[in-house]
């Protein structure tokens, strides 16, 4: 029998390693921020969502570009895109934010509500060429905070074979009503319906967002008969198995996959897709989201924003303000939107010069045009909590824990303790 | 507590409230729901897990031939990544086109939506949260097994006692220390585990699967308005929960020190 007990001196080795390593990673954060601080007159700090563009591409030399052009260095980090939201308020806090940053647009009442941004008045930025229902998701309180670089949105893309072998005409889809008679003819013949993302973040809300705002619901009354209305489509495309059941769980990401499958008729999805669409192993075609009662459905707007958070040295947002500019010229707002297939440019100028060279990106424009930010209305920060709710009652419903009804009421009741 | 708003978290104002966080926490309609699924999770989970992990130590202590390469193999669900082994459980539960529903089906079982009806949402995270856990509580109660001197085992069976017999009333019974550990070290790992659920269900559909750990992480980071405060009163719960039972632990071991 063996009984192995620790001596002293082990245990003493132990607990001086434990200190010494504690001791360590306690100078390593220590040394973090000031490294951070020593921002030099002539370095500018840059934070995007894109990590996916490293700094030999083109997006990467575009923007070192508009800081020569400044007669700055442009220091570019590229974080995912909720870790930059969580980035952004830490460096506020510890008073070492970047000069700019590139964010998506959901984000920018949150930080603006925080006091850490400058609005395009103080950096004297010129929107007035900008599409007003753009540029509502950065304007909180009155004042504008950003400017949008490029909008995408939802439509709905089609497999041309699937409804040609049905004999459905995708022209023809123009309500809520003709969209389910077109589902119900496609899962006749054989093939699957509509596949869309209902899971539970804030993807889910974005996807539910055109139906919900189609049928007349307002965000500020998630129980309204309309909304009910909106979640029931969802719920009976369910029931008769016009959708799959792994919507409640699918990403965007997963619907587009099921979609390239070539089983799918529909898929609820995004101008991004637009590239990987044209190389599908089968013809594709978009329509814009359907109303209730018809015509275009208003999607939500996606898509990133400029900011620029404040500088103790107010001497720095005339070369930011340079920087800004020199992104978002038309001839920028193109090179954008063709480097993020697609970004809609914001500006009717950059619109028409994108349409000049990609005529076929017509029927996003107009999607682009009728859309609507998420936390427009006046909704600011209390968009993403309302929007939490409204996920979690579509999950409820679908997944069949309560009824539409039940769920939306329950996510109302909700929502209005949490944001009075 | 403090009420860190993120306008607080950046401006470093925050207003001291009290224990207003924690009655908020608590009156919310989301806390007895994760209350329960932490509860079901967290004993199911560890229950099977020391169960299955015993069964498996008992059966290579004996030492036959490729035991060693066997329980090397099992220890597979520990060194994946857990965003690895999640996602591939995710995979294979799928309801249109999980391989799990693809061989039910080849016996003509309907459809089951594993991880998208509430009724078996919170079953298929504990069954892979299971499969996760069996190796720790192999290697920790395999290493107490060698402690346990062959010759008891071998008196005992010269006395006449089955393998049955013998397991109930040497091994278990000397195991005691080990297993109170690792039930343990069990219990606080389940209680705190986020990745395995946020990437198979992200605490849905609905609250069906969001248990305390995973509420905490959504309030603080899973939705576009970092709520802190009621995250960490969410976390400091948790932390309760787990010192209860690290001094039921103390307790126990005074008791046995004892006698």
């Amino acid at each position: 029998m063996q009984h192995t007990r620790r001596g002293p001196a082990a245990l003493a080795t132990t607990v001086a390693l434990a200190t010494a390593t504690a001791g360590l990673l306690g100078a390593c954060s220590a040394a973090a921020p000031d490294e951070a601080s020593e921002g030099s007159s002539d370095t500018y700090t840059w934070w995007d969502p894109y990590p996916q563009h490293d700094e030999s591409s083109d997006w990467a030399a575009r923007v070192q570009q508009c800081g020569t052009d400044a007669g700055v260095t442009i220091e570019r980090t590229a974080y995912d895109t909720t870790a930059l939201t969580n980035q952004a308020l830490l460096s506020a806090q510890e008073g070492t934010s970047p000069d700019v940053i590139l964010i998506d647009n959901p984000a920018v009442s949150t930080l603006a509500d925080t006091g850490m941004l400058s609005t395009v008045d103080e950096l004297g930025l010129d929107t007035s060429a900008i599409d007003e229902n753009l540029l509502a998701a950065g304007v909180a309180g009155g004042d504008a905070y950003g400017v949008p670089i490029g909008a995408n949105t939802l439509a709905i893309y089609y497999n041309k074979e699937v409804l040609d072998a049905a004999g459905v005409d995708p022209a023809a889809v123009t309500d809520w009503a003709s969209l389910t008679a077109a589902l119900e003819k496609v899962t006749a013949a054989g093939s699957k319906g509509i596949t869309f993302a209902g899971i539970g973040t804030e993807e889910g809300s974005f996807q539910f967002l055109p139906w919900f705002w189609g049928a007349g619901a307002d965000l500020r009354e998630l129980d309204s008969p309309e909304a009910v209305a909106a979640v029931e489509l969802w719920k009976g495309w369910l029931d008769a198995g016009y959708a799959p059941n792994t919507v409640i769980t699918n990403s965007q990401n997963t619907t587009w996959e099921e979609f390239l499958t070539g089983e799918y008729a529909f898929v609820e999805n995004g101008t991004w897709q637009v590239n990987s669409a044209a190389e599908a192993g089968f013809e594709t075609g978009i329509i814009q989201i359907p109303a209730r009662d018809g015509g275009g459905a208003p999607a939500p707007t996606g898509g990133e924003f400029i900011v620029a958070p404040v500088q103790e040295d107010a001497e720095r947002y005339e070369v930011t303000r340079q920087i800004v500019e020199c992104m978002t010229t038309p001839e920028g707002f193109v090179e954008t939107a063709t480097t993020f297939a697609y970004y809609i440019p914001p500006t009717a100028e950059g619109q028409a010069a994108l349409l000049e060279q990609n005529p076929e990106l017509e029927p996003w424009v107009s999607a682009v045009q009728d859309a609507k930010g998420r936390t427009s209305d006046d909704l600011g920060t209390d968009y993403p909590i309302i929007s939490e709710q409204l996920w979690t009652a579509v999950q409820n419903a679908l997944s069949g824990a309560g009824s539409p009804e039940e769920a939306l009421k329950a996510a109302q009741t909700e929502a209005e303790t949490a944001t009075s | 507590m403090h009420d860190y708003t993120i306008r607080a978290f950046v401006q470093g104002n925050a207003e001291f409230v009290g224990f207003d966080k924690y009655a908020e926490v608590f009156g919310s309609t989301t806390f007895p729901t994760a209350l329960l699924n932490t509860a079901v999770f967290t004993l199911v989970s560890i229950l099977f897990q020391y169960a299955a992990g015993l069964a498996l130590a008992v059966f290579f202590r004996s030492g036959f031939r490729l035991s060693g390469v066997l329980r090397a193999m099992f220890l597979v669900p520990w060194l994946l990544p857990l965003i690895v082994s999640a996602s591939t459980w995710a995979w294979m539960l799928s309801s249109e086109n999980g391989i799990v529903n693809s061989v039910l089906g080849a016996f003509g079982v309907p459809q089951i939506n594993w991880l998208t009806s509430p009724d078996t949402a919170l079953l298929s995270v504990i069954v892979a949260n299971i499969w996760l856990g069996i190796p720790f509580n192999l290697v920790i109660l395999y290493s107490g097994l060698q402690n346990i001197p062959g010759e008891l085992a071998e008196a005992a069976s010269l006395d006449g006692a089955g393998a049955w017999k013998q397991f109930w009333s040497i091994t278990f019974p000397l195991l005691r220390p080990v297993s109170a550990i690792t039930l343990l070290l069990g219990l606080i790992y389940t209680l705190k585990v986020v990745d395995v659920i946020w990437v198979m269900t992200t605490g849905g559909p609905g609250n069906s699967t969001t248990t305390l750990a995973i509420w905490s992480y959504r309030e603080a980071f899973g939705t576009g308005q970092p709520d802190f405060s009621p995250a960490a009163a969410v976390g400091n719960v948790l932390i309760l929960i787990a010192l209860v039972f690290g001094f039921l632990h103390l307790q126990l071991q005074h008791r046995q020190e004892g006698s």
